[in-house]
């Protein structure tokens, strides 16, 4: 693609990758959660793989399967964690630890270090949906050869 | 509520304006271009309905992932439709 195409992609990509991040982060608070940051950041690599051209992805293959397994992974075994009580207990919310605090009554702004379970489980997620549509758009990149046309 | 109504209606004219856009045009590139905006305005009617949620996943899969999916096909194929 052309200079100006290759420019903006260049200080997008960033933007995209962390407004993904927040998204997913924020997925118990405001709209959104795991799929749909996920889909916000693979949207990032369908914009470094249209503006770079199919070789500049050619290595996160591997690395965005890899990804996609452990999402899977972690969302099942965050499932097993209340397994003392019934699968998918949140054994986390409440406990005062990672994401543990009490969550305010009333009207309140939100409080980020709150859900328990449910953000770690939105970051599974979100990790599976990176991994998963940045698996296929770089197979669907580099299928028939990898020409920078 | 009512300019917001009227909001709605002129955001589903231009989608389906976008759609029909995306048929009849012969460019594939131009094509596509014209799906991406319709599936923009649609994300906007679905926060217009009071459903950021899907509106985000709209923005997303539907105008971000596809567009980039048919612009490679394109990319890998041809440029103009054969008559």
């Amino acid at each position: 693609m052309s200079v100006v195409v290759k420019t903006i992609a260049r200080i997008l990509l960033p933007v995209i990758l962390v407004f993904g991040g927040y998204v997913i982060l924020h997925g118990h608070l405001t709209p959104g959660g795991g799929f749909q940051g996920g889909a916000v950041a693979a949207s990032a690599v369908a914009l470094l793989l249209v503006a770079f051209g199919p070789g500049s992805v050619k290595k996160l293959k591997a690395p965005f399967s890899i990804l996609e397994d452990l999402g899977g992974v972690a969302f099942v075994l965050l499932g097993f964690l209340g397994i003392g009580t019934t699968f998918f207990f949140n054994l986390l919310a409440g406990s005062g630890g990672l994401f543990g605090a009490a969550a305010p009554i009333g009207p309140n702004p939100g409080v980020l270090n709150t859900g328990g379970t449910v953000p770690l489980m939105n970051w599974a997620v979100g990790f599976k949906v990176l991994g998963g549509l940045g698996a296929v758009m770089v197979l669907f990149g580099l299928f028939g050869g990898d020409d920078d046309r | 509520m009512t300019i917001l109504a009227i909001l709605q209606v002129v955001v589903l004219i231009l989608i389906v304006a976008g759609s029909v856009l995306a048929v009849w045009l012969k460019d594939l590139l131009a094509s596509v271009i014209a799906l991406a905006g319709a599936s923009l305005l649609l994300a906007l009617q679905f926060y217009l309905l009071q459903a950021p949620d899907v509106a985000i996943a709209e923005a997303g899969v539907g105008a971000a992932l596809t567009t980039a999916i048919f612009v490679l096909a394109i990319r890998k194929t041809q440029r103009k439709e054969e008559e």
